[in-house]
């Protein structure tokens, strides 16, 4: 995520040149060539061709700028290294279910598994967050490379953090993967990013980042 | 119903007429569209319970069907069907289109379109699938209910329309143009009504091939799309993403041809380079081809593929860079009058570049990511969309409306028009681009508190700019019932006409532009009986 933020505002300083050159030459322009001012139209200004080769040669040098960093990012994001772990994430009509397949319940013999239903009004406690607090979430340990492996049972969903720097389509038939490292403890929100439906704004995403040690612990309560 | 209003009206072959038709037709269904996005606008007022009484399926209907409504019954109909039909044969001096009946049934066609694509939210459940109708929510399982398949009726019906207009436009263009007139002497108007039916004709068969075989996934047992069949949803994607990426072009392009005449009209000036404007009009088209999975990065691209398309898609700033520069360029040194359509050209100027370079933004895929189905993206479509192609539509009204009704329109309920517009849409838009910032998402009926404020600020934008809808009714209104005559004198109304002559070698001298300007108002329903000879300025 700090990355896409150190690219957006890099990104921003030339949206603001550009934005800043279009305003001014434009307000220049009313200002000085309007009828008041300019009672004669300089009506055989129409060619320039060193003109139109700079401005046309200058903006491909500012997107080559912009180009670099966006590339080196977009591949940086892209390597999963080793993951020590791996959380599936199943979007359903409407709600998230989480399977941690890494770790066996040994009582019943089975993997973790839970779903994750938005909290409604009438359940929430103070201090919890209307439309984002979910009655069971998913904790996950930090300095952790950690793999989510997304899917969908029935339409198309969104896996989307923004904190995290994730957004992948959960897709009916396909897993789509994406990872992430988390440095240091907190909670992260996120909400279905993909119209599924009438329950849309209903599914909510949140992770909580723990110590390794607490998060073993925590998971022993799924 | 006497038979001359239904020779005139209904089984009208004149261009002028059915472009006319097509105007009305665009106001009434920009009207629908403005309402429901009055009801969705009202619902975000705040979080929680406000409008719509947690009836989001509602809410999902209206944001599906005020995207259809606008883009295929408002803007392409405004500007291609009424601007495009009456103008580009005029402007090549046609004496009419190719094809005069074909042109009758394209607008017809448009009208069992809003009566399905209406009817499609009343009928059974709503379609709440949004414009995209991607395959598994608007499949038989999600949406069982027929409206579905009425959108996908309403969708054809609109296709079948363009289609048609289409082939019309660039059989016209090649066919019809006056004797001394090469393609590159078009106007850039008429070259941006050619180059928009080309997008047309290469993309909408497209739309056609994804929505029927979705039609034959929901009713006939197949699965082109069904992972469980075989099929691919990803496939959906792919063929609308394929019609939609050139679709946004095709609403911007006839602005561009708009506001090119008009920059040039009103600052008494030659449009600068106009054929590298023509080249650069073109190119966008072009372009507009092999970037459609720019609307899919978050689906699961290969890496390789994204990056593709992320510097094909940043490449479409260019020619869009030499538009606007030229544009600029064509006012610098002119002698501006600040007519009402030359404030609506200069926002659109403004306002596009605005929308532009946020679209550097989104096109970069590793931003995306936080970008891709928020806000962000509603505030950048609608700049350059509602900001953009609108602010074109009344370019080109306040621009041409005296020639075609004979009546000027009262300046200053228009200048109020303008003032509402602008402010509404600035305030009903930018805002979004801080909620998307924050990372809500678009399409949610209800939101976390947090983001409150912005919204509610973007709610009184939108009143404001509804209220411009009113105030545009206003000025129509009074234009038509008590607008004063134009008359020859007057007509020569931006004074200087020569303006978006494509610059030639061969024919300085020769003003191909603007005979629409040149003859008397409001122009006569057959102006002449065979294509244009020769091109002679009106001396005032």
């Amino acid at each position: 995520m700090e990355g896409i933020i150190e690219l957006h505002d890099n990104i921003m300083f030339y949206i603001l040149l550009i934005v800043v050159l279009v305003c001014w030459m434009i307000s220049s322009a009313v200002v000085n060539f309007n009828e008041y001012n300019n009672h004669f139209s300089m009506k055989y200004l129409n060619h320039g061709m060193v003109l139109e080769i700079v401005w046309t040669i200058f903006p491909c040098l500012i997107l080559l700028m912009i180009a670099s960093p966006s590339f080196i990012l977009l591949y940086l994001n892209d390597e999963v290294v080793l993951p020590a772990m791996t959380v599936k994430a199943i979007g359903y009509q409407w709600y998230w279910s989480y399977e941690l397949s890494d770790f066996l319940n040994t009582t019943t013999n089975q993997t973790i598994e839970f779903d994750s239903y938005l909290l409604n009004d009438e359940m929430l406690e103070l201090g919890q967050m209307r439309w984002l607090d979910v009655d069971t979430w998913l904790y996950v340990p930090t300095n952790t490379h950690i793999r989510f492996i997304i899917t969908s049972m029935d339409v198309i969903h969104d896996f989307a953090v923004p904190s995290l720097g994730i957004k992948i389509d959960a897709n009916p038939g396909r897993l789509n993967m994406t990872s992430v490292i988390i440095n240091r403890n907190g909670v992260f929100y996120g909400m279905c990013s993909e119209l599924c439906g009438v329950g849309h704004s209903m599914m909510p995403i949140k992770i909580e980042s723990v110590n390794v040690e607490d998060f073993l612990s925590n998971i022993m309560e799924y | 119903m006497n038979n001359n209003f239904l020779k005139q009206w209904i089984l009208s072959t004149n261009h002028k007429d059915i472009a006319v038709l097509y105007f009305i037709y665009a106001t009434f269904a920009a009207m629908v569209g403005t309402s429901m996005s009055m009801i969705m606008r009202l619902e975000l007022v705040h979080s929680g319970d406000t409008f719509l009484h947690n009836n989001f399926h509602l809410f999902n209907t209206m944001i599906s069907a005020h995207a259809i409504v606008m883009i295929f019954l408002a803007v392409m109909p405004a500007l291609i069907g009424a601007f495009g039909n009456y103008f580009m044969p005029i402007a090549i001096g046609a004496q009419d289109m190719s094809f005069p009946r074909l042109n009758n049934i394209s607008f017809w066609m448009l009208v069992p379109g809003l009566i399905l694509i209406s009817s499609s939210m009343i009928i059974e459940s709503g379609a709440g699938t949004g414009w995209t109708v991607y395959y598994p929510l608007s499949g038989i399982l999600a949406h069982s209910s027929i409206s579905v398949d009425l959108v996908i009726f309403g969708l054809h019906c609109t296709t079948i329309s363009s289609l048609l207009g289409a082939i019309n436009f660039i059989v016209t263009a090649h066919n019809f143009k006056g004797d001394s007139m090469s393609m590159m002497d078009m106007p850039l108007f008429a070259w941006s009504i050619y180059i928009t039916a080309w997008l047309l004709l290469l993309s909408l068969p497209i739309l056609t091939v994804g929505i029927t075989l979705l039609l034959m996934d929901r009713n006939f047992n197949t699965s082109f799309y069904d992972v469980a069949g075989g099929g691919d949803q990803m496939l959906y994607q792919h063929l609308f993403w394929f019609f939609g990426r050139p679709e946004v072009y095709i609403m911007i392009v006839p602005a561009f041809g708009i506001v090119s005449m008009v920059l040039a009209a009103y600052s008494k000036k030659n449009v600068f380079g106009s054929v590298s404007m023509v080249y650069a009009m073109g190119s966008i088209g072009m372009l507009g081809f092999i970037v459609w999975a720019h609307h899919m990065y978050t689906t699961g691209l290969d890496t390789d593929t994204r990056s593709y398309f992320t510097s094909a898609t940043m490449i479409i700033a260019v020619p869009t860079g030499i538009k606007i520069f030229s544009w600029l360029a064509t006012i610098i040194g002119g002698s501006i009058r600040f007519s009402v359509s030359m404030l609506f050209a200069l926002a659109f100027l403004v306002l596009f570049t605005l929308g532009g370079v946020t679209g550097v933004m989104l096109s970069n895929a590793s931003v995306d990511v936080a970008f891709h189905d928020t806000y962000y993206v509603v505030a950048h479509f609608h700049y350059v969309l509602s900001l953009g192609a609108v602010f074109g539509i009344f370019t080109g009204y306040y621009y041409w409306s005296p020639i075609v009704t004979g009546l000027n329109f009262n300046k200053n309920l228009a200048r109020i028009h303008f003032f509402l517009i602008f402010v509404g849409t600035n305030m009903t838009f930018m805002p979004m681009h801080y909620l998307g910032m924050n990372g809500m998402p678009r399409r949610i009926s209800d939101y976390p508190d947090s983001y409150n404020a912005w919204n509610e600020i973007s709610t009184f934008g939108a009143i404001l700019s509804s209220l411009s809808m009113l105030q545009f009714a206003v000025v129509v209104e009074n234009q038509l019932s008590n607008g004063e005559r134009v008359t020859n004198d007057t007509l020569i109304n931006p004074a200087y006409t020569f303006g978006n002559t494509i610059a030639s070698e061969t024919l300085e001298g020769h003003s191909n532009n603007a005979i629409e300007f040149n003859s008397p108002a409001p122009l006569a329903a057959h102006m002449f009986n065979t294509p244009v000879s020769k091109f002679v300025t009106y001396v005032n």
